[in-house]
């Protein structure tokens, strides 16, 4: 473990809301090419975790290092610009524009020549050929990419989501609770994207409430609880009561209980 | 052509405004004989002129799901200050004439300034900036006409004829203007961060587009517009009045956008829609006019419209809800 250093860490980070601590001094840390779950209770501090690496706020003391390099990101698009890309819960695409639109939204590329560089003329079709490539790919199958994306479900409109932060990230994707607003099926299809996304080579932070889910995917489990990283399992060491048990705060003596069978068990 | 062809060509946002256009057209060649000559289009085009401009920048703002309350006496004002200047101030025509469009500029960047910056509904900023501009009209103006202009800021009411039949200047503006439009809207990335603005905006922001500017430059630029819009009034009617664009100015071009298929929720539309949309309305007042019916109730018909409109717009809106 100690021959491949971490491709994202951080140490010591802490963010206080007034007297609310949201982070208490914990540390984080992802390893080149896997899928780092992200689990801890309601208030933990998971969210406020990935907001300091994802640049949506910024930690009052620690620090983050991306691939080994102290960075300070003062807005999203810093994490962006370093190649963070970040999925969101909600769906975060603009229905009526086409899908090669959402992909390329905020980085359109322009048509070569004095078409593009004086008139800013866009090149669409050139778009929608790097859309298209990027969705075989990943295996998203959609009719046309130059369709609304309102057309598609919930699961397709995630995965456009999905696509557009694998095309454009560079060192790793964040997925905050990617599968909490859609059905079964098409939350089969999202998960599916996810291990694509790992198997280009991307490590990916999953934050996910859905325990099976997160066991069948995850190489590495983080675990916070009142604003610290309590532990990192792995789905081969640990039972996903056990992962429970430290998520939850079980007493020690719980604890040692659920440690002390897991022994016994090996 | 296909079922599919003939689905999609249906299904083009700019097919049923056109339809409705072609239906206005058609009900009124039958009530009247004086109205599909090629003066009375001349005419309608003429008519139709402010109003389209002033719809081009209602277009903008209303794709980011806002809306400009403030179009007609942001108008006035601008055409009130370039008259004054080159007539009672000696200002020469140039830069009395780009100080009155800049004044327009200037409402328009402090729309944008507080909707972005204080986070306040256009609405409500909108409403706002109209009575102030409507009362520095009247300041500006002490409710005097200015005449005399200078030929500069007469430009566009000068016409040129084809086969026997006069247009003005300004309706090529107009054309003009629209063109840029829509290829600022299409063509650009500029054109994509409105639509996606007014679509989701916070998306918008999570992917990277400073959606605060983009907004402070719809509001820039339809202020833009609506100083243009002064320039082809002042050249339409020869005249600076502070009484003009204070009647229907506002309701027309919202209307026109709305009749032109663009969607008061924000992010669908086309500025071609708002073109037929502003015909549909420059149509209706000239068929109306010719038929006979007294003003008041082309008022009516107007309102009647604009609220059909808007209940359409509603009604797509919650079928994809």
């Amino acid at each position: 473990m100690s021959a491949t250093s971490p491709v994202l860490e951080a140490n010591g980070l802490v963010k206080k809301y007034g007297q609310v601590v949201a982070l208490n001094g914990t540390d984080f840390e992802l390893l080149p090419g896997e899928i780092l779950a992200i689990i801890g209770d309601n208030g933990a501090g998971k969210s406020t975790l990935i907001k300091a690496l994802s640049g949506a706020l910024q930690p009052d003391e620690g620090e983050i290092r991306l691939n080994g390099v102290a960075v300070n990101f003062r807005s999203p698009r810093d994490a962006r610009k370093a190649g963070i890309e970040t999925v969101y819960q909600d769906l975060a695409v603009a229905p009526a524009l086409d899908i090669a639109s959402n992909i390329f939204l905020g980085r359109e590329t322009r048509r070569r020549g004095p078409l593009g560089r004086l008139l800013r003329l866009l090149d669409k079709r050139g778009m929608r050929r790097e859309a298209a490539r990027h969705f075989e790919e990943l295996g998203i199958g959609v009719q046309s990419i130059g369709q609304p994306v309102e057309n598609l479900s919930g699961g397709q409109r995630q995965g456009v989501a999905v696509a557009r932060a694998a095309t454009w990230a560079r060192r790793l994707v964040i997925m905050d609770e990617p599968t909490a607003a859609l059905g079964v099926k098409e939350t089969r299809q999202v998960l599916d994207l996810i291990l694509r996304v790992r198997e280009r080579g991307l490590p990916v932070i999953l934050i996910s409430h859905d325990m099976p889910h997160v066991f069948e995917l995850a190489d590495r489990i983080h675990i916070m609880r009142l604003g610290r990283r309590v532990a990192v399992v792995t789905p081969k060491t640990h039972t996903m009561p056990e992962a429970v048990a430290i998520m939850t705060g079980a007493t020690p003596s719980e604890l040692d209980q659920a440690l002390t069978k897991k022994g016994s068990d090996e | 052509m296909s079922f599919q062809s003939v689905r999609r060509v249906l299904a083009a946002p700019t097919v049923g405004p056109l339809l409705a256009l072609v239906l206005t057209v058609v009900f009124f060649s039958l009530k009247t004989d004086r109205f599909f000559q090629a003066q009375n289009f001349s005419l309608v085009l003429q008519q139709v002129l402010i109003v389209a401009v002033l719809a081009i920048g209602q277009t903008l703002v209303i794709l980011t799901a806002g809306i400009d309350l403030s179009v007609g006496t942001v108008m006035a004002l601008g055409q009130v200050v370039m008259t004054k200047l080159a007539v009672e101030s000696g200002v020469p025509a140039l830069p009395a004439l780009l100080i009155g469009i800049l004044t327009c500029v200037g409402f328009g960047v402090l729309n944008g300034g507080l909707v972005t910056g204080m986070r306040l509904p256009p609405f409500i900023v909108t409403l706002g900036t109209l009575n102030i501009a409507f009362a520095l009209t009247h300041t500006i103006s002490n409710d005097l006409t200015f005449t005399g202009l200078p030929k500069l800021e007469l430009f566009w009411g000068r016409t040129f004829t084809i086969n026997g039949t006069d247009f003005t200047y300004g309706i090529v503006l107009m054309l003009l203007l629209y063109a840029v439009a829509w290829y600022g809207l299409n063509q650009t990335a500029w054109g994509r961060h409105v639509y996606a603005v007014g679509d989701n905006r916070e998306a918008a922001r999570l992917t990277g587009i400073n959606t605060n500017r983009v907004l402070l430059s719809v509001y820039t630029l339809a202020g833009l517009t609506y100083g243009i819009a002064a320039w082809l009034l002042v050249g339409r009617t020869e005249v600076g009045d502070p009484n003009a664009g204070q009647t229907t100015e506002n309701l027309d071009s919202i209307t026109a956008v709305v009749l032109g298929g663009t969607s008061l929720f924000g992010g669908r539309g086309t500025i071609i829609g708002t073109l037929i949309g502003a015909l549909i309305v420059g149509v209706f007042r000239n068929g109306l006019t010719l038929i006979g019916v007294q003003v008041i109730y082309q008022y009516l018909v107007t309102g009647v419209l604009v609220i059909l409109a808007v209940s359409v717009d509603q009604l797509a809106h919650r079928r994809r809800a």
